[in-house]
């Protein structure tokens, strides 16, 4: 309830809603942009330029379409595969499917992310397959289809697999939290 | 799979079945199309489980994708941001001693201020075309993705079809049997293509832990094969399932046998049985 107030008034272009907005989410759009570019810095600064642009088409934000998280990852994604596009990375374009943050967990990687004991404690029963799952679908804004492909799961199981992978996540988040 | 919109045709849906279905999951990935979305979005405030349920869903998206956020220290925050989209307000103004009076040092800043006034315009204008811009290459994104799936989605319909019809194809309806009088079946095998499709609406869903398999049988002596599972039978909307038969078949059945198969069917539990057509 109070979630959809705050967006109705930021749709209303009220900046107190908004910056509790941004205090809300931009740790978990920062993290989605960074696993993506790989650049702290880049993902600070595309992340500013995420919620600027939220700002600026928040009349654009349908309800009905989905939630505000959903709408804001969507665009963060964009924004994140823009810039891998862009001609400083062209030719590592390939990298973009094969790199999966779960392995960041395991190389020295580790010390740049703020929560990398957080991290591991709830993806720690998860398959790989499931991991990668989440993050291609959540994180990367793979369709169905394209996840089916990468993975080399059957499309058709693509949909109840997502849902056993989050609820596991959902339970490792229960334990932690209990 | 299709959920019709609820309280329009339905008195009551079966919300544990939506929510089991994953679709749930998709909403939050931003996975579904427009229509899809809208009909969550009708369900959810129908039904105060599926919107606890979608919540649940995103917090633990939330949970996950804040342990990756990179370790910086936080140096541009929400006043950048406020500068950034226009938004902040000075709140030191610096008083400067009065100056003397100069004409060419106003003109000069007039020129200055007009000059600031057109550069602001023109990024307004420009980020606002930018914006613009974002929106509609989104859009497009979304619509050519539909078209992507509903024609893959008729190329197997169409697929589908041109096998029913094919002359060579061997068609045997499946009976219901003593576990389930009133089921059946219909067995469509493409003896060529080593193919068989089963149409198995009139089978009921499976209950929990459980599937249906598939077995080709050669008679005299009865000897049972496996050709394979219908998985994830409850989402599947159409029911038809493609299933690879090498086999001589002489007729065919279906079992239901727990999760994940067994090497050889539960005689007591044979749902649907057919023999083909003596030729």
């Amino acid at each position: 309830m109070e979630l959809d107030g705050l967006v109705r008034r930021f749709q209303k272009k009220d900046i107190i809603a908004f910056e509790k907005l941004y205090g809300m989410y931009w740790d978990n759009i920062c993290g989605v942009v960074y696993t993506i570019v790989k650049d702290r810095e880049r993902a600070e600064e595309i992340s500013q330029d995420v919620f600027a642009k939220a700002w600026n088409n928040s009349e654009s934000y349908n309800p009905g379409k989905g939630r505000f998280f959903t709408w804001v990852l969507n665009i963060a994604r964009n924004a994140a595969i823009d810039e891998l596009r862009s001609k400083s990375y062209k030719n590592q374009k390939k990298n973009l499917s094969l790199n999966y943050f779960v392995d960041i967990a395991d190389k020295q990687d580790i010390s740049r992310i703020s929560d990398h004991i957080g991290l591991k404690k709830l993806v720690k029963n998860l398959s790989r397959k499931c991991i990668e799952l989440i993050e291609l679908l959540y994180f990367k804004g793979y369709t169905q289809k394209e996840a089916s492909e990468q993975l080399d799961i059957p499309l058709g199981t693509v949909k109840t697999r997502n849902r056993s992978c989050i609820s596991q996540l959902r339970e490792n988040i229960t334990l932690e939290w209990t | 799979m299709y959920f019709p919109i609820a309280g329009e045709h339905y008195f009551r849906m079966d919300i544990e079945k939506y929510i089991a279905s994953g679709i749930l999951e998709l909403y939050v990935a931003g996975e579904l199309s427009e229509e899809e979305n809208m009909e969550v979005f009708r369900n959810a405030q129908l039904y105060p489980k599926i919107k606890e349920e979608i919540q649940a869903i995103e917090a633990s998206v939330l949970a996950l994708s804040k342990t990756v956020t990179p370790n910086i220290a936080r140096k541009k925050g929400f006043d950048d941001l406020k500068v950034r989209i226009g938004q902040r307000r000075d709140t030191t103004v610096v008083q400067l001693p009065r100056p003397k009076r100069n004409w060419s040092a106003r003109i000069g800043w007039a020129a200055a201020v007009l000059l600031g006034a057109g550069l602001s315009w023109f990024f307004y204008e420009n980020s606002r075309l930018q914006s613009e811009f974002d929106v509609i290459y989104k859009e497009n994104t979304v619509l050519r993705q539909e078209i992507f799936e509903a024609r893959s989605s008729l190329n197997s319909t169409e697929e589908i079809m041109n096998a029913f019809r094919d002359k060579d194809v061997i068609f045997t309806p499946l009976e219901g049997q003593e576990v389930a009088p009133s089921s059946y079946a219909r067995v469509y095998w493409s003896k060529n293509e080593q193919k068989v499709y089963i149409d198995a609406l009139g089978l009921p869903e499976p209950p929990e832990g459980k599937v249906y398999q598939v077995w080709s049988l050669t008679l005299n002596p009865l000897s049972p094969t496996s050709i394979g599972i219908l998985d994830s039978f409850a989402s599947d909307g159409d029911k038809i399932f493609e299933l690879s038969n090498p086999n001589e078949s002489q007729a065919f059945g279906i079992t239901l046998e727990p999760e994940g198969g067994s090497d050889t069917p539960t005689m007591e539990q044979l749902y649907t049985l057919g023999q083909l057509e003596a030729s």
